[in-house]
């Protein structure tokens, strides 16, 4: 540990110390990232987030929970970053091979979920629902690869029910995009989330634009 | 253009040259401004590529996909072996607690590579008790690392300049609150506070609160042995728990680690 922490102290902390000196003051991300714990994922690896750029959320499969649901170790964050950071961004970033995303979809229907992750992941359910109508033609793995998707979508529906989101989303104030991250052929999808603007009703559909696919 | 202006300084093969280069070119002429507007607009930003410097709207899209594409080219292809091993399945020697803090990534300042971290970042990194009702998310990390996929090493990070426990030490005593989520988080980390005034409720605040961060740090590593699974494992020795303190005003890192002794019989 000692060794790597030198490391970074070396090859970063001192060749950049102007920035370190910034940053120590304050941090101004202009990204908020909600990424999943797995090992293999990490946002400023993938991504190549340096310090200061990205204020980042990780939990077991990248879920958000609905604002109806309650206090969250996700959401109180949430609220820190759009309120108080102002990030002008959210990203949810899903991955292949998900164990929480397997856990969900292994779940037997009319039980009630057993132990802490199956408590957590059901936040998905809708995302585990929506897939089964979708593909119960396709076999587990496939299944699973659909529903890693399909729940970033659920959580980017999940981000406009907090209402100071969805005001800053309305206004402009704030993006909020989507991504898929596959470490089987390493590609990386994304895809921005808006809200039609209808005048007069409140409620506008939710549409996706500007998706693209990097491989 | 005369072609003199245009050889000039492409001759040069150095940074520095081609960066003068640019800037000769970007000689008004006095025949076509629109033509001016636009050639030096794309010699602006050619500059300001080469010198490293970010354009004042950063498009967030680019961004996003110039770190992949790094990433891609310098890691994933350079490493197919392990990658394709990582592809198949993980196996993490950490369980990595730390805060979601944009300057305080474990993989930054603690180099750890794809594969070797399961990392859980929240407000002020804390874990709080087992509770099957509340903090599933919490709880659903711990159990997942420590029960399926086994990790050896948990280790809880702290770090300096802390927004979360900075509301933590300002929390307003009368319960009173201005959010919807902050607080009903942070004050997880109560006891902590309590033992900071306890001790050294005589120094400054900003003092108090540094040593908060330390003690939050190890309120998460008391919190993680009520997991029935974390105190099993860590009884037959097959789980070591560390706390880790990152400053990064003085740029230096701490870090410690929970022992348990059981004494000898103590006889009368």
């Amino acid at each position: 540990m000692k060794q790597r922490f030198l490391s970074f102290k070396k090859n970063k902390y001192m060749k950049d110390l102007e920035l370190y000196e910034k940053l120590a003051t304050g941090q101004t991300p202009k990204f908020m990232v909600i990424a999943c714990a797995d090992s293999r994922v990490c946002p400023s690896s993938v991504l190549g987030f340096q310090p200061g750029e990205a204020f980042v959320v990780r939990n077991v499969a990248n879920m958000v929970p609905p604002y109806e649901n309650g206090p969250t170790e996700t959401n109180a964050a949430l609220e820190f970053a759009v309120n108080s950071l102002k990030v002008e961004n959210i990203l949810v970033i899903g991955h292949s091979r998900c164990g929480g995303i397997r856990a969900l979809m292994s779940m037997h229907d009319d039980v009630e979920p057993s132990g802490l992750i199956g408590s957590w992941v059901s936040v998905g359910m809708n995302a585990r629902v929506k897939t089964k109508a979708a593909t119960h033609l396709l076999n587990f793995d496939q299944q699973c690869k659909h529903c890693e998707k399909e729940s970033v979508n659920c959580s980017l529906v999940n981000l406009l029910s907090y209402p100071w989101v969805e005001e800053k989303v309305r206004n402009g104030e704030l993006n909020i995009h989507g991504g898929y991250y596959d470490f089987v052929d390493c590609s990386f999808e994304k895809w921005t989330l808006y809200k039609e603007n209808n005048l007069r009703d409140e409620s506008g559909k939710v549409a996706v634009k500007d998706r693209a696919f990097w491989f | 253009m005369s072609s003199s202006s245009r050889h000039a300084g492409m001759g040069n093969l150095s940074l520095e040259g081609a960066i003068e280069g640019l800037k000769k070119l970007l000689i008004p002429n006095d025949k076509d401004e629109q033509f001016n507007k636009e050639l030096e607009t794309k010699i602006e930003k050619l500059i300001s590529e080469l010198l490293g410097t970010t354009p004042h709207d950063c498009h967030p899209v680019k961004r996003i996909l110039g770190g992949f594409q790094s990433f891609k080219t310098n890691k994933f292809d350079m490493y197919p072996e392990l990658f394709g091993e990582l592809a198949e399945h993980q196996t993490p020697k950490f369980l990595v607690f730390a805060c979601s803090d944009s300057r305080v990534s474990p993989s930054n300042i603690l180099d750890f590579q794809p594969g070797e971290a399961f990392t859980f970042r929240n407000i002020a990194n804390l874990v709080p008790p087992f509770n099957q009702l509340r903090y599933s998310g919490v709880g659903a990390a711990i159990e997942y690392a420590v029960v399926h996929l086994n990790v050896e090493n948990i280790l809880v990070i702290g770090h300096s300049r802390c927004g979360g426990i900075d509301r933590l030490m300002e929390l307003p005593e009368d319960g009173s609150t201005d959010n919807d989520f902050i607080d009903d988080w942070v004050q997880i980390g109560l006891p902590a506070k309590a033992k900071v005034k306890a001790e050294f409720g005589h120094l400054p605040l900003d003092e108090q609160k540094r040593e908060c961060e330390k003690e939050a740090v190890n309120l998460s590593l008391t919190n993680l042995q009520t997991y029935p699974y974390v105190r099993e494992r860590m009884a037959r020795k097959a789980l070591a728990l560390r706390g880790g303190y990152y400053d990064f005003v003085e740029g230096c890192f701490k870090l410690w680690e929970v022992k348990t002794i059981i004494t000898t019989p103590i006889h009368s």
